[in-house]
């Protein structure tokens, strides 16, 4: 298997940028270890547990196997023909004869509907061979935390989800999903009730029980070695696309696009690219009303530095160091900060990060729906609508992939209340 | 010799655990916790902890979360409680304060404005949640430097093997949270207290306070015979919940009756080791 090779000689390369974190967790400044004393044992452990699962064969084995014969995959590298298609014509019209080849990186046909049931299996195996008897978890969309309820019920595990009660009310179906496959989801009221809130009070759960729960963090977020774990985890996407890629066309991909919440989807997506200068990257954050309206979750375009669930990274602050509420349509990018790696890409400049408001993520909602039948979820809706932008100023040789990385089922609600549309 | 060293010494000599209360800073106004701070000496409190509010106190039950929301709600702000501890100051130069809280307000200010700020203002000592021996680096090196104690946390999940580590930068005095959970949660069984602040003191010649979970005067009393402190914050930050009206102000007399019930928590921690010697 080519792409396969290809991984792992740039793995091993000097001056690599996939060789991070470091020994402390970190990425140049960011990532680390900011948690409290009492789960700091706790941390250190899983660290270590990790290290000797991620060296077994027999824990690899294990992960292959399910990805293959439960999760489904692996996914498809899709050509949007007619989004291309579509946006040629944009192109043309603009006098410019150009239009991107697009390609969809098909996580939304993972079982569950999304990328993340990737980390939850890697995650609840290792849980496992920790010996740990009870999982906890954080959500937004819910999309994490129906992964999450859905491998806990496939191990028999007891599960808990935490959930914003702002989240429950736009994502119920997901909750009724989560229910359905035995978890107890708990309603998170602090903050505004969305996932920053639902984190805080997982990090609480796993504080007080400590001897047998395990915390299954959904995106590239918490203290080290979350951001890495995780990130390894949903990597899968990226060795994936590679390898269709140079069977497809022969070669690398010209750019990748992906949405970004915590930002596990777009790390698992780019991480196996980072050491080819070649791929552009790019990571699209949620400008909600936009950037200037003060209301969005764009952590990297609107944040600062700070501290937050165990590591350094961009947040949304205020002048006093007060986390700030993010507001996106999207429920699964509502966060105020990013994965530390996103901030450490973001300042090497090896990554582009750009924003999309509510309004363009719905117009792609719609769009995809209709051109590709593929209704997407409005999370990859956002990674869409910066490819309609993109995709036309650039040649006709361009290959572009973007993570497509959730179905919108969980989403059609919402989205009719936002055309005013009443089911 | 910073003001807690100075205090726990005269407490040793005395041969009495110190109180240690906790309020948030500002809550639910910067009036109320100011009466609060220069009432608290004179109703038995030894040491001071105030509370920096921050929106995700991560290792906090729901008082204290409220407390912080609270303050912020009502315009609380890292300068403002500064400024509370320099008024404080301005009538009190024995009573030690330690500040407690999250790191990013003070990332966010930059560590060191913050530390020449927090001396100027009289601060002696710092506690920060989310900062363990492993980011050192970070605040507690530089805060040891410029002079002020940086009391850490040890918990039931510090082992023997990593107790030196959390010991190690230690100042002031060891906190031990006595439960695994956030504030105000499940209390604390004296049995394990006392056999957890030995271990402790195998590796320390430092105070060793205990907190999370005391709620009244005998369970405080309970842990100040075997501990050199006891530290209560939700029981208070609650009784003064208890006096804030619908319209978010503090009823008449409030503050007084708050002092009364920290009055009885200090009573209790001050008659423990008369009554066990008894
Ligand atoms: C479909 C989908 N995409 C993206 C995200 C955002 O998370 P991340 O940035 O970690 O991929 C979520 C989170 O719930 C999601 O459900």
């Amino acid at each position: 298997m080519t792409g396969k090779k290809v991984a792992s000689v740039s793995l091993t390369k000097a001056n690599s940028l996939r060789g991070g974190p470091d020994e402390r967790g970190r990425f140049g400044i960011f990532g680390g270890r900011f948690v409290a004393e009492t789960l700091m044992p706790l941390v250190l452990d899983l660290d270590q547990a990790y290290r000797h699962a991620k060296a077994d064969p027999a824990f690899q084995a294990q992960i292959d196997h399910m990805q293959r014969d439960y999760v489904g995959r692996e996914s498809p590298l899709y050509f949007a023909e007619r989004l291309t298609a579509h946006l040629r014509e944009k192109s043309a019209a603009a006098g410019s004869k150009g239009g991107a080849k697009i390609y969809f990186k098909r996580d939304e046909l993972n079982h569950t509907g999304s990328h993340k049931i990737n980390n939850c299996l890697g995650q609840i195996l290792l849980a496992m061979r920790m010996g740990k008897t009870r999982i906890i978890a954080e959500t937004g969309a819910g999309q994490h935390g129906v992964a999450t309820a859905t491998v806990c019920a496939r191990f028999g595990l007891p599960c808990v989800v935490y959930m914003g009660t702002t989240d429950i009310e736009r994502q119920k179906p997901n909750v009724f999903r989560m229910k359905l496959l035995g978890a107890e989801v708990i309603p998170v009221t602090s903050g505004t009730g969305t996932l920053k809130d639902a984190m805080n009070e997982a990090l609480r759960d796993w504080v007080t029980n400590v001897e047998n729960t395990y915390y299954l963090i959904g995106t590239v977020a918490g203290p080290h070695p979350y951001p890495a774990m995780v990130r390894d985890f949903q990597s899968i996407i990226g060795e994936e696309t590679k390898r269709q890629m140079m069977e497809r066309e022969g070669r690398l991909p010209d750019s990748l696009v992906a949405c970004i919440g915590g930002g596990s989807n777009a790390m698992g997506l780019f991480h196996p690219f980072l050491d080819d200068p070649s791929v552009k990257i790019y990571g699209v954050e949620a400008a909600g009303k936009g950037i200037e309206t003060g209301e969005h979750c764009a952590s990297l375009k609107g944040g600062s530095p700070g501290v937050l669930h165990g590591n350094r990274t961009y947040l949304l602050q205020d002048e006093d160091g007060q986390i700030k509420d993010g507001h996106s349509i999207s429920a699964g990018l509502d966060y105020p900060g990013i994965g530390p790696e996103h901030s450490w890409l973001h300042e090497t400049g090896r990554a582009e990060y750009v924003s999309v408001t509510d309004r363009e993520a719905l117009d792609a909602f719609q769009l995809c729906s209709r051109l590709e039948g593929i209704i997407p979820a409005l999370e990859p809706a956002h990674a869409l609508a910066f490819v309609t932008k993109l995709a036309p100023t650039l040649p006709k040789d361009h290959l572009m992939v973007m993570n497509l990385c959730g179905r919108g089922d969980k989403d059609v609600f919402a989205v009719a209340d936002h055309l005013g549309v009443t089911l | 010799m910073t003001r807690l060293d100075r205090r726990f010494d005269e407490l040793k000599a005395q041969g009495r655990a110190a109180f240690v209360t906790f309020i948030t800073a500002g809550d639910p106004d910067f009036e109320t916790t100011l009466g609060l701070l220069n009432g608290l000496p004179g109703a038995g409190a030894d040491v001071i902890e105030l509370g920096m509010p921050f929106t995700d106190p991560m290792a906090d039950g729901p008082s204290i979360q409220a407390s912080a929301q609270r303050a912020l709600g009502n315009g609380a702000s890292m300068m403002k409680t500064l400024e509370l501890v320099r008024r404080f100051r301005e009538n009190d130069n024995s009573t030690p304060i330690v500040l407690m809280g999250y790191y990013n307000p003070i990332y966010h200010m930059s560590v060191e404005t913050f530390l020449g700020r927090a001396i100027e203002a009289g601060v002696d000592g710092l506690i920060v949640v989310d900062l363990p021996p492993e980011e050192d680096d970070e605040l507690c090196v530089p805060a040891m430097k410029a002079g002020l104690n940086f009391i850490r946390l040890a918990t039931p999940t510090t082992d023997d093997k990593r107790l030196p580590a959390v010991l190690a930068n230690t100042s002031g005095f060891v906190y031990y949270v006595s439960i695994t959970g956030i504030t105000g949660s499940a209390s604390p069984q004296a049995r394990n207290v006392e056999a957890a602040v030995n271990r402790i003191k195998r590796h320390t010649a430092l105070p060793v306070a205990v907190g999370f979970g005391i709620k009244t005067p005998e369970q405080a009393a309970e842990i100040a015979r075997t501990a050199d402190g006891a530290v209560v914050g939700s029981a208070i930050v609650d009784a003064i919940a208890k006096e804030i009206g619908a319209d978010g102000k503090m009823a008449p007399g409030a503050v007084e009756r708050v002092l009364e019930f920290v009055g009885k928590l200090a009573n209790g921690v001050h008659a423990a080791r008369k009554a066990a010697a008894e």
